[in-house]
């Protein structure tokens, strides 16, 4: 097949222009915001420069790392239908150790930079005279902090490459016989069990405590890990369905259809649901149970500044997928369905943000050009990553045992 | 309404689709298509319209959610006031369960009822079969006879299409509890045994 993805100059010189700006962003933080001047005394800005990119990064790292995580569970589910653009999903999981490098350094750099203004259980003096967060030493604290990000992050690249790696031999192995494909399978699905119980210990549990959570210490929740993990999946689905409409129009998914397009909606259409269902319940039983302790987190969220981005958070969220995407003519239609993603991904990213920065920044939230000009300069980095991987390798997986599956798919 | 079908039955399913698309392209009315399983694509070829169910449905859970919202706002706010732990009259956030369980509860008993009513079926309602191998193993075409239409040239036209079997049925149309058919067995034990 001579039909091989080639980067267009408009796509790198956008992508490119994306990751000048992160960089510009970056410097001009490193000048204004005074970065290094120590988390003790009143500069709101040297905070906002390390939660600003704690909320990146650790967004972006997720939302990427889904499109491993589909490859995965659609593997295990012998879903057979995402086989015509699972070599997109391949490309965006090629970013995860990249990602994983850049969060890692930037929680490293908090970590050892002691900035107790970002995790409040990094102030020793505090935690020694603090109850609650001495009861939580054991868990809260540099080694654990670190050590598990590390071993995670390791092992979400390591697995990411071997899955991959897998999917490319399939490209030289020619059509597979049954004996041979049931091989390939099963190795497939070997792979695919080890990281999704990986999963769970990471995204679906303790991660989300470690870097999110604790940045309010005193305070917890048993929904914040799924809540987290929702917000992320959407988001992933969301910039899958970007590729794979952006790749449609390239040329490339040959076998790729409204039927597989429709289905990418329904996915967002459930997972914003499921998102707003994770959502409520955190927020109802913490406002019916109305415990000091437990509003203290929805108290700047829900009265303080952050009450437009609470709602918008919402609104974005929530109404709008639901609305839109309501009819499935709404999600067979390219145009609607790359809007909704890109709100979607959108509205995530403002979740992240009311996540972060209420517990760091306090009453001086910013959103200009620090937070966006980072979220740029990711997004460059994903679509640099994407095409990278799509102009070495061919986007459609034509030996994979499901491929038909996947061709004939109707919905 | 009694009404006479031409009923052909076909045994492939690649047979069955290109016929189902001469018979409309012959302007013949097709009544309906019985088959043992869901057919994808079978609707799209039958150039039966999109089903307005889940517009009804949106309709139903739009009044569950009012009926909610509006009964308990009304109860709490309006009628009789009370102080739930210094909570405001009208909380919302408390309101969501119930509103998102009567919303699912309408549009869920909504739709099945209207469903039901589409395709004219409730539990005790006999229907005509036009032929016992639909459950089975075969496709089963039935096509109107109206005023315009030939019967002679149906049957000649189904059996050019691929039709193994063909036969004219005469039976009632529409929705009746118990009186409908009563006579009718589909399944006969003596006639397998002889």
């Amino acid at each position: 097949m001579d039909n091989r993805y080639v980067t267009p100059a408009a796509y790198k010189k956008s992508y490119m222009a994306f990751i000048a700006i992160g960089v510009l962003t970056l410097i001009l933080g490193f000048v204004f915001l005074n970065p290094f001047a120590g988390a003790h005394g009143d500069n709101v800005n040297s905070t906002r420069f390390w939660a600003g990119l704690l909320q990146n990064s650790t967004y972006f790292l997720m939302i990427v790392n889904v499109a491993l995580f589909f490859i995965v569970i659609s593997t295990l589910a012998m879903g057979g239908w995402q086989i015509a653009f699972r070599r997109v999903n391949e490309a965006i999981a090629s970013l995860v150790p990249i990602m994983a490098v850049l969060t890692f350094i930037i929680l490293l750099c908090i970590i050892l930079g002691n900035r107790s203004d970002i995790y409040h259980w990094l102030d020793k003096e505090a935690v020694a005279h603090d109850e609650l967060l001495n009861h939580k030493k054991g868990f809260l604290n540099s080694w654990v902090f670190l050590g598990f990000s590390f071993v995670v992050l390791f092992l979400w690249s390591y697995i990411g490459k071997k899955i991959n790696k897998l999917s490319l031999e399939s490209d030289e192995m020619g059509p597979m016989d049954f004996d041979t494909a049931k091989k390939w399978t099963a190795k497939n699905m070997t792979w695919s069990a080890y990281y999704i119980v990986l999963y769970l210990l990471s995204v679906a549990s303790i991660l989300p405590w470690l870097w999110l959570m604790s940045i309010d210490p005193h305070w917890y929740s048993t929904m914040y890990s799924w809540y987290t993990f929702a917000s992320t999946f959407v988001a992933g689905i969301a910039l899958m369905t970007l590729f794979v409409v952006y790749f449609k129009n390239q040329g490339q998914l040959e076998f790729v259809n409204k039927e597989h397009l429709q289905d990418l909606g329904k996915f967002m259409f459930a997972f914003s649901i499921f998102w707003t269902y994770l959502w409520f319940d955190q927020f109802m039983l913490i406002w019916y149970g109305n415990i000091p302790e437990e509003t203290v987190y929805f108290k700047p969220r829900l009265q303080g500044m952050y009450k437009g981005i609470f709602y918008l958070n919402l609104i974005i969220n929530f109404v709008a997928p639901f609305l839109i995407f309501m009819k499935a003519a709404a999600k067979r239609n390219y145009t609607i369905v790359t809007f909704v993603s890109i709100i979607i991904i959108f509205g995530h990213w403002i979740d992240f943000y009311q996540m972060v920065m209420p517990g760091t920044v306090y009453n001086n939230p910013h959103l200009s050009w620090f937070e966006f000009g980072i979220a740029l300069g990711f997004v460059g980095i994903i679509m640099w990553g994407v095409s990278r991987f799509a102009s070495r390798t061919p986007m459609t997986a034509m030996n994979n045992p499901f491929l038909k599956e996947s061709i004939i798919h109707h919905v | 309404m009694i009404k006479s079908f031409v009923v052909g039955t076909f045994e492939d399913e690649k047979v069955l689709f290109p016929a189902v698309k001469h018979v409309r392209k012959a302007g013949l009315k097709l009544h309906d298509v019985y088959t043992p399983y869901p057919v994808h694509g079978l609707d799209k070829a039958m150039g039966l319209r999109e089903t307005s169910l889940h517009t009804a449905g949106f309709i139903y859970g739009l009044m569950g959610t009012m009926i909610a919202i509006g009964g308990m706002g009304w109860i709490f706010a309006v009628d009789w006031p009370l102080n739930f732990g210094g909570k405001p009259h009208f909380p919302l956030p408390a309101y969501i369960p119930i509103t998102f369980e009567l919303t699912v509860l309408l549009s869920g008993v909504g739709m099945v009822l209207t469903y039901c009513y589409l395709n004219q079926m409730m539990p005790g309602v006999k229907k005509h079969h036009f032929s016992p191998r639909a459950t089975d193993d075969a496709f089963i075409m039935v096509i109107e006879l109206t005023g315009k239409s030939n019967e002679e040239e149906i049957k000649k036209f189904l059996a050019d299409n691929g039709a193994i079997e063909i036969n004219t049925q005469v039976a009632e149309e529409g929705w009746w509890f118990g009186r409908y058919d009563r006579e009718q067995t589909l399944y006969r034990s003596d006639e397998v045994l002889a």
